[in-house]
């Protein structure tokens, strides 16, 4: 073994194997002993399968050697959060409820990825049904984070963000309805995008707000973001909502160029609430764009303050609806002993959903419900539509709008499930880039005092990903090559 | 109708009928809609509810249901969409039915129809899509439910009248001449018994020249013509019951019970019958272009109504054949197909007025049962018109080609059944025949013309039905004038 | 001014969402269902008359499939996940009466 395979990204594992320095096989098992070493500490996945991880990967290399498998992502091992169905292993949601739901159908996404040869490790924790900042709302139990085990991966994609920075895995697929990528992505430290709306299926992933949930990878850096993204999505005619791209060649964006990029600071993302240190970490990298020849300028979005509350009435509205097949009737949880109907419905949902998916579900089938819909769910609807036009005003003037992920980093772990409201704030910017249905993708921009990763997001208008794989590859190539200095002080802003 | 009190009482019905269209798929996968499958075999991970699962439409859905909204005078609305309707039961798997509430696909039609009354226009309120659920399947030896996804997803219109009916005699026409409308447009085979179409009555009854309308409830799970009737019968004695003895109708959905002819209410505490609609995320809308929808006007078939306006004219047949014939997309395919081919709309027209009706009464069947073809009828019409066969051996023949669609041609050969047109061998028999019945002979000359009927008999059946029935008369006539008594 | 929540609409919503809430889980769904909803009141300050409400973020329309069949019988793989099973069906609690 002549190279650290554990420190390569996915991209140059990829390249590894095709040179024969290395093959699937033992890279599976490297990761396989990482997660020996590490996964009590962590608890990254909810289902390892160890014994099918390596046969998988002797399959995936015997073909790399016949030749029939050439592509970037061949023989990397990889991790799927469990809300994406894998036929034959277990697909959890981090519920009671489908503890034991064994899917025979495999989620689109992990399909395309499988053809391009990836190797599946394991499903990976999260919120239960993607309901959650934090990973803890999972019936089974915390994840904790690499970066500091004292601390929240954030969530719910909590395990795929845990997995890709303890090394547990090359790259992750979560999923993102509110920040459920990119917020984990920040507090762990990795890259994460969530693509604009329609570009990867959603068929078989376990759906939490429809309109708002999109697949995208969580990695170790921008190429693999790229790279990863390239090969799961997909035009797909099982997802009504899956859109027909022509431009799906995302490691076309991988130029360290931004001369002339418009980028544009909402003024209303550094307001109230926001910590100085994240601040000034995600002002620093804007600082870094221009010094790179981009155009930055402050603006006013505006309605910031009502993508919250619009976001939480549609997405517990279709989340209500969408969690209504988990009945005990087909699969999943049932309560035993109950012998009429309507007593096995509720004890079963009672009993299989954990508090949070409760909340959620009681609070959608409220504003749905007679006499409220107008007032609450059709108002939301309302207030989304304003919330798109004032992207598109936005992205008539910018090509990139740049802010935080997240008001702090990551708290401990037991400090935010108190408060669901506290915790809902936490999403304040990344939640409208789902109303829209944005891309958007959070990549680290440096620590704060306790060592914690800050994350900075780029969000780009709609089927713009290559620009932002752009400014993101900028700033990361300089910031490597600025690592260990200070980051200099942001320019603007000063209130 | 009058109650004890010497009251004089109306009754107010509105229909809300489901038609399963027939598509070869269901509405939102590719599973197929055939009858008939072992349980669930027709199922895939959309149609059983399974998590992650995504619907797609089935293009032949909206087709289907815009060509009966046209048929049926509504406005087609160019952007429609669908919603989720939830509720929960286990033959809905998902616990949403896929349906339409803020903007179906048809508005605003009518249907005209025939009563004893006169002719009379019952409007169409709106016509949505949806989905129909699965089957339930009580089972004693566990007391519990099974549930059979089959017909889950199966696609469904829904079409929804305004309270325009007065009468039991009004629902039957209008139920009628929708399931006429919708099998001539091919857009399902309604049969009420085997479930492809079901109505849902809503009933209420005020005092004759009330302007406002009493509370009306809703009576389901009515699966025949017959059952209609009863329900909407018994349910408007039950109101006007209530009315007389001073107590209030409840607005209710009640469930007909066939056996015992009474309903009963379905409430329960759980249901709130509060559905919460929202617009399905995971399905876009339709747009239908004004190109789109003058392709499906340009394919509308002919309908019943224009058919008998036609008939009338071009083929000289009795109205009441008419009615008969076009009240049947069937027949009136075999009446135009084999009245085209042997241009003998009259002759065609009676073996479907008689011996069809006749067969078809005596096997149980429906007219779209029929299996043999137009030409095969043109060929059958042609042979005994040629004079290649008798009358009765037509008969025969037809019995073939209405069990089993035989070609009268070659069943005529095949079974030897060909007219005899040999006189010399016609004289030889019937000479025959005179010979061996003498009393008959006597009868005959001493006027009793009875015997006649008894000769031609004889005749027929030493020809083995071959004969041409008219040479026999024409030729017994013939020699019994000349023939000498030994 | 937080919105309260009756028990009322509590036992009305928990038919609708078929869950039984009881005890300290019922009073915090209640609390927190009330500050969420005076939170979501917040809407009511946007001017919205003549907004159209956006379920689909995209003016994509018309996607349809053929009516073609293209799935055979998976029912084995799926009755596999059933609690309760018989005769190739999914066991339900008893619905008639």
């Amino acid at each position: 073994m002549h190279m650290n395979i554990l420190s390569c990204t996915a991209a140059e594992l990829g390249e590894a194997i095709r040179e024969g320095r290395t093959d699937a096989m033992e890279a599976m098992r490297a990761v396989l002993e990482q997660i020996d070493k590490t996964e009590e500490e962590y608890h990254c996945y909810v289902t390892l399968d160890r014994e099918g991880a390596l046969e998988r990967a002797a399959r995936v290399q015997r073909r790399i050697e016949a030749g029939e498998l050439t592509g970037p992502l061949a023989g990397v091992p990889m991790a799927v959060k469990d809300n994406l169905c894998t036929a034959g292993m277990r697909t959890t949601c981090a519920s009671r409820m489908l503890e034991n739901f064994v899917p025979s159908y495999t989620a689109e996404a992990l399909l395309n990825l499988e053809r391009a040869g990836a190797v599946l490790i394991g499903k990976t924790n999260m919120d239960e049904f993607a309901m959650g900042s934090t990973t803890e709302t999972s019936y089974f139990g915390v994840t904790r984070n690499p970066e500091n085990t004292e601390h929240v991966p954030g969530g719910s994609s909590g395990g795929s963000a845990a997995a890709v920075a303890g090394k547990e895995c090359f790259f992750a697929l979560g999923s993102d309805t509110g920040g459920s990528i990119r917020q984990p992505a920040s507090y762990c430290g990795v890259v994460g995008m969530k693509p604009t709306y329609g570009t990867v299926s959603r068929y078989g992933l376990i759906a939490y707000g429809s309109s708002l949930d999109q697949i995208g990878p969580l990695t170790k850096d921008v190429r693999d973001c790229a790279v990863v993204l390239e090969a799961m999505a997909s035009h797909d005619e099982k997802d009504s909502t899956s859109v027909k791209r022509e431009d799906m060649d995302f490691t076309a964006g991988l130029l360290e160029d931004v001369e002339g990029m418009r980028i544009g600071i909402p003024r209303d993302y550094f307001g109230e609430g926001i910590s100085d240190e994240v601040k000034c970490a995600v002002l620093g990298a804007a600082e870094c764009l221009r010094e790179q020849g981009a155009l930055v300028e402050e603006f006013d979005l505006s309605l910031t303050e009502y993508a919250i509350p619009a976001y939480y009435t549609i997405a517990a509205a279709e989340a209500s609806s969408n969690l209504e097949r988990f009945d005990g009737v087909k699969y999943g949880y049932r309560a035993p002993g109950e012998e009429g109907l309507h007593a096995m419905y509720k004890r079963t949902r009672s009993e299989g959903f954990g508090p949070e998916v409760k909340r959620r579900i009681m609070l959608g089938s409220f504003v749905l419900s007679s006499g409220y819909y107008d007032a609450y769910y059709l108002k939301a609807l309302r207030v989304k539509n304003l919330i798109k036009q004032a992207f598109d005003k936005a992205f008539s003037r910018f090509d990139v709008i740049l802010g935080p992920v997240a008001p702090a980093t990551a708290p401990r772990l037991g400090e935010s499930l108190g408060d669901p409201l506290k915790m809902y704030l936490g999403d304040i910017y990344t939640i409208a880039v789902n109303l829209a249905g944005l891309p958007a993708i959070s990549l680290p921009c440096g620590r704060d005092g306790r060592g914690l990763p800050i994350g900075l997001q780029l969000i780009g208008d709609c089927f713009q990903e290559k620009t932002l794989l752009r400014a993101a590859y900028t700033w990361e190539q300089r910031a490597k090559s600025t690592s260990g200095r200070a980051v200099s002080r942001p320019g603007g802003l000063a209130e | 109708m009058r109650g004890n009190m010497g009251k004089e009482y109306e009754t107010v019905i509105g229909l809300e009928v489901h038609v399963e269209l027939a598509t070869r798929t269901k509405i939102f996968c590719g599973c197929s809609t055939a009858f008939g499958g072992a349980p669930n075999t027709h199922t895939c991970p959309v149609c059983a509810g399974m998590p992650g699962a995504l619907p797609v439409l089935n293009r032949r859905v909206v087709e289907y249901a815009m060509a009966v909204g046209l048929a049926l005078n509504c406005d087609i609305v160019r952007d429609c969409k669908f919603d989720r309707k939830n509720y929960f039961y286990p033959d809905n798997p998902q616990n949403y039915q896929i349906s339409q509430l803020y903007l179906p696909i048809c508005r605003d039609g009518f249907v005209e129809i025939e009563t004893a009354g006169g002719s009379r226009r019952v409007g169409i309120h709106e016509i949505h899509m949806e989905e129909d659920a699965g089957k339930l399947i009580h089972d004693e030896w566990e007391d519990c439910s099974l549930v059979d996804y089959n017909r889950s997803g199966v696609p469904l219109i829904e079409i929804v009248s305004r309270p325009d009916l007065r009468s039991a005699e009004e629902v039957m026409a209008y139920l009628e001449q929708l399931r006429l409308t919708i099998q001539y447009l091919g857009a399902s085979d309604c049969k009420l018994q085997e479930g492809s179409m079901r109505a849902d009555v809503n009933l209420s009854v005020r005092e004759t020249g009330a302007s406002e309308f009493g509370t009306r409830t809703e009576m389901k799970n009515l699966n025949s013509f017959r059952s209609v009737r009863r329900a909407i019968e018994n349910e408007r004695e039950r109101q006007i019951d209530l009315l007389e003895a001073g107590e209030e109708v409840v607005q209710e959905t009640r469930r007909w019970d066939d056996e015992r002819e009474c309903s009963y209410p379905m409430r329960s505490k759980e249901d709130a019958r509060d559905y919460r609609y929202f617009p399905d995320p995971d399905l876009p809308p339709v747009y239908i272009s004004q190109g789109w929808l003058e392709e499906i006007r340009d394919r509308q078939p002919e309908l019943p109504w224009e058919k008998r306006k036609r008939y009338g004219e071009e083929y000289g047949i009795p109205d009441n054949d008419i009615e008969i014939i076009t009240g049947s997309r069937r027949l009136a395919e075999l009446f135009e197909g084999a009245s085209a081919l042997c241009g003998q709309p009259k002759k065609v027209s009676n073996w479907l007025m008689v011996e069809t009706q006749r067969l078809l009464k005596e096997q149980g069947m429906e007219p779209e049962d029929i299996r043999f073809s137009p030409e095969h009828l043109a060929g059958l019409v042609k042979l005994a018109e040629k004079g290649e066969i008798n009358s009765t051996v037509a008969k025969e023949v037809f019995q073939a080609m209405f069990d089993r669609d035989v070609d009268p041609e070659s069943y005529v050969e095949e079974q030897g059944l060909r007219t005899v047109n040999d006189e010399g061998a016609l004289k030889k028999t019937v000479e025959e025949v005179i010979a061996a019945n003498p009393r008959s002979v006597e009868d005959y000359r001493n006027g009793k013309e009875k015997a006649m009927g008894f000769l031609v008999g004889q005749t027929m059946k030493a020809m083995k039905g071959k004969a041409d029935p008219g040479s026999v008369n024409r030729l017994l006539k013939e020699l019994l004038q000349h023939w000498k008594m030994d | 001014m937080e919105k309260t929540i009756t028990d009322e609409t509590i036992e009305y919503v928990s038919i609708l969402a078929k869950l039984t809430l009881s005890g300290e889980e019922r009073e915090q769904v209640k609390r927190d269902m009330g500050r969420m909803l005076s939170y979501i009141d917040k809407l009511g300050e946007l001017d919205t008359s003549g907004v159209e409400p956006m379920s689909h973020v995209f003016p994509t329309v018309n996607v349809f499939r053929e009516d073609v069949v293209t799935n055979g019988d998976d029912s084995k793989n799926m009755l596999k996940n059933a609690p309760g099973e018989k005769d190739n069906m999914f066991m339900a609690p008893r619905t008639f009466e």
